[in-house]
């Protein structure tokens, strides 16, 4: 199956604030009790977006204004802590077909390319002024340039890096290896030999 | 050239490279449990692919697993048909699956090294982030997602991106009191919670050739709490006499020829090192969190940070929000802070050391009222071998209850959960918002030793003026 070539995401924003937030706080263990992703979209951030009894927090995902946004912007060390790929489902079934943090968690990093979702590293002063920009005009449109390595929007545009094997799957459209993998089976065989603990 | 093991290891498991730059990295052991596996069964089926190497697959099954209901089925169904899927899953594809009724059930990263699956100079992937723990064997080993876990069953490769190597030495010796679990809260509070991204740590120095096995394993348990996908130490003479006999561990005249190959993977002397970090021993202290992420730790002597005495912005704003969910007060003394649930176990501190080291100095000593007690063995095996040494009697006297193995209040997703906004005495691995079961639940990560002190005087304690561990100089 032919895979999407990825090379722009273009989409309304909204801006989740703060460093080191984690998969557990992306979705918190709990809703891992499945067999399937399916449905995972509707507890991305939880806990910091529900009281108790179910009714809203104040949470930017719950602000009307930004409802149908489609890039989540955020800190530093975005997706740290578990290699849960409930997390980065959760954010695509949510909606979102993009991200944008200061850098991301390594394992994070790897789940979100696999599923297609381009994660863009910038500055913290950039991202203030896209999430400045978001802010004055929540219906703004972001342009998103994985092979440009920029983002932009009316009157801004700012450095915008993807890492460059991430870049090259996804513009490519081999962000999801399985098939090259597959491909190396007759090299995986052979390397197998020189490997006496992989003997059947 | 002289070489590092996590080069050497690498070039031994690289099959080629892909064409966006990666390697496609043969993956020796593919160990695997319940919660991140079934979608990745699910994708096999719908892409009409088989487990390439079921025999270099394991299974276990640990984070959804009540530690106080033995018989099937367990009153979660959700639980239960996660359970059954694993099951079915291993059957279908031919995977040796240690289930309960094999009696070596248990936390997957307890699981392999008890087993002798988890051996020196290889690559080994878990869909779980704690996998860095095999690296105490001088293994290679990565956390995975779910699509990856796909790949690594229907390939036994993965896509993956060469990472840089820090050494990090901890020189001398351990204060008494100090553990290996003090040394890796100390080293990622030292080098960040994202210091590590893009590395695999390499830990060295008089400390860790001192250290056990099990203590290794404590620290490279850690690593990605402190961003570093892997985290290793050299295989060395502790770590042959560790797996001599073991179920998995080769045996006969095989054991010398693996010895001697596994000998060869140390890290050569004078290779290079992308960074080299150096730590003196005796500057560790006992350590204990005291917000919301595993950098946010002091000594047990220190006062809670304050954010008003911070300049820096960012560090400025991550104190006042820790501090707002921990509802601790800034500038306080953590010493003296009540607890109402103390904890040992998980995958980090759940091995027969552990609850031995406990044992010894819980003899004769209660659980201060009001605090609830749970210690869960890490597998099956720790909790016989406990047993056997009548460590169980000491605990259960002492007010702990002795529970069935599994990761439980690690992360919750069993019954054992914190309830409301109680403060956890912990000797897990994470203290993120809500990772203890409740959307309000505190944890205080800290050393099994030091959870004993807390669970005896109520409040987070230093274990060497509880206990008489010895001289502190």
């Amino acid at each position: 199956m032919a895979l999407a070539k990825i090379t722009q995401v273009t989409g309304r924003g909204v801006f989740v604030p703060g460093n080191d937030i984690d998969t557990d706080r992306i979705i918190p263990a709990r809703f891992m009790k499945c067999v399937t992703f399916d449905g995972l979209g509707e507890f991305l951030f939880y806990d910091v977006r529900k009281h108790a009894d179910g009714t809203d927090k104040p949470h930017p995902l719950n602000d009307p204004r930004f409802q149908g946004a489609t890039v989540l912007l955020s800190g530093a060390n975005f997706g740290c802590g578990s290699s849960r790929e409930h997390a980065p489902q959760a954010i695509q079934k949510h909606g979102f077909k993009a991200l944008v943090a200061e850098n991301f968690a390594e394992i994070f990093f790897g789940n979100c390319t696999t599923l297609g979702i381009p994660c863009f590293e910038a500055s913290r002063e950039d991202i203030a002024k896209l999430a400045a920009a978001i802010e004055a005009d929540p219906t703004v449109e972001l342009v998103l340039d994985v092979a440009g390595q920029e983002i932009r929007c009316p009157g801004l545009t700012v450095k915008a890096v993807v890492r460059p094997s991430a870049r090259d799957a996804l513009v490519n459209g081999r962000w999801d290896a399985i098939g090259e993998l597959l491909d190396g089976l007759p090299a995986v065989r052979e390397r197998t030999k020189s490997l006496p603990y992989l003997a059947a | 050239m002289p070489k590092s093991l996590f080069e050497k290891v690498w070039e031994a498991h690289a099959v080629r490279t892909l064409a966006n730059g990666q390697t496609q990295l043969l993956i020796g052991t593919h160990l695997i449990h319940e919660v991140t596996s079934p979608q990745a069964f699910g994708m096999l089926r719908d892409l009409g692919l088989k487990v390439a190497m079921p025999h270099r697959t394991f299974a276990t099954v640990d984070h959804i697993v009540p530690t106080d209901q033995l018989v099937e089925p367990y009153r979660d169904p959700l639980a239960q048909a996660m359970m059954d899927e694993l099951r079915k899953n291993c059957a279908e594809f031919g995977i040796t699956f240690f289930d309960r009724a094999t009696g070596k059930q248990g936390i997957v990263h307890i699981v392999g090294p008890e087993q002798g699956i988890t051996q020196p100079g290889t690559t080994i992937a878990c869909g779980d982030s704690h996998t860095s723990t095999h690296g105490a064997f001088g293994a290679v080993a990565f956390g995975i997602g779910t699509t990856q876990i796909r790949d690594v069953l229907a390939t036994q490769t993965m896509a993956l991106g060469k990472l840089k190597v820090r050494r990090i030495n901890v020189t001398g010796r351990l204060r008494p009191g100090v553990y290996a679990k003090d040394v890796i809260l100390h080293i990622i509070r030292v080098l960040g919670v994202n210091g590590g991204t893009g590395f695999a740590y390499e830990y060295g120095g008089e400390v860790f050739e001192r250290f056990s096995m099990e203590e290794r394993m404590t620290v490279c348990n850690m690593s990605i709490e402190g961003g570093a996908r892997a985290g290793y130490v050299n295989p060395d003479q502790t770590t042959f006499d560790y797996l001599k006999g073991r179920p998995y561990s080769p045996q006969g005249a095989a054991w010398e020829q693996a010895v001697e190959r596994w000998r060869g993977f140390a890290s050569d002397p004078g290779c290079h090192y992308d960074d080299v970090v150096t730590i003196a021993g005796q500057d560790i202290a006992p350590t204990v969190t005291w917000g919301i992420n595993p950098g946010q730790g002091i000594s047990i002597l220190e006062s809670i940070p304050d954010p008003a005495r911070v300049e820096a912005v960012d560090e400025k704003a991550s104190i006042e929000e820790a501090l707002a969910y921990m509802k601790l007060q800034p500038g306080a003394a953590i010493k003296g802070t009540r607890i109402d649930v103390a904890f040992l176990g998980s995958c980090t501190n759940g091995r027969l050391s552990d609850f031995q080291e406990v044992a010894r100095f819980l003899k004769g000593r209660r659980v201060a009222p009001g605090v609830k007690a749970i210690a869960v063995p890490g597998s099956q095996i720790v909790s016989l071998q406990c047993e056997k040494l009548g460590i169980d009697k000491i605990l259960s006297e002492a007010g702990f209850e002795w529970r069935a193995a599994g990761c439980s209040m690690c992360l919750a997703m069993n019954p054992d959960k914190l309830v409301g906004d109680q403060l956890c005495a912990s000797s897990s691995n994470r203290n993120f918002k809500g990772r203890q079961g409740s959307p309000t639940g505190r944890t205080l990560l800290m050393s099994p030793l030091m959870v004993a002190a807390a669970a005896v005087t109520g409040s987070v304690a230093d274990a060497r003026e509880v206990f008489d561990v010895g001289p502190s100089n």
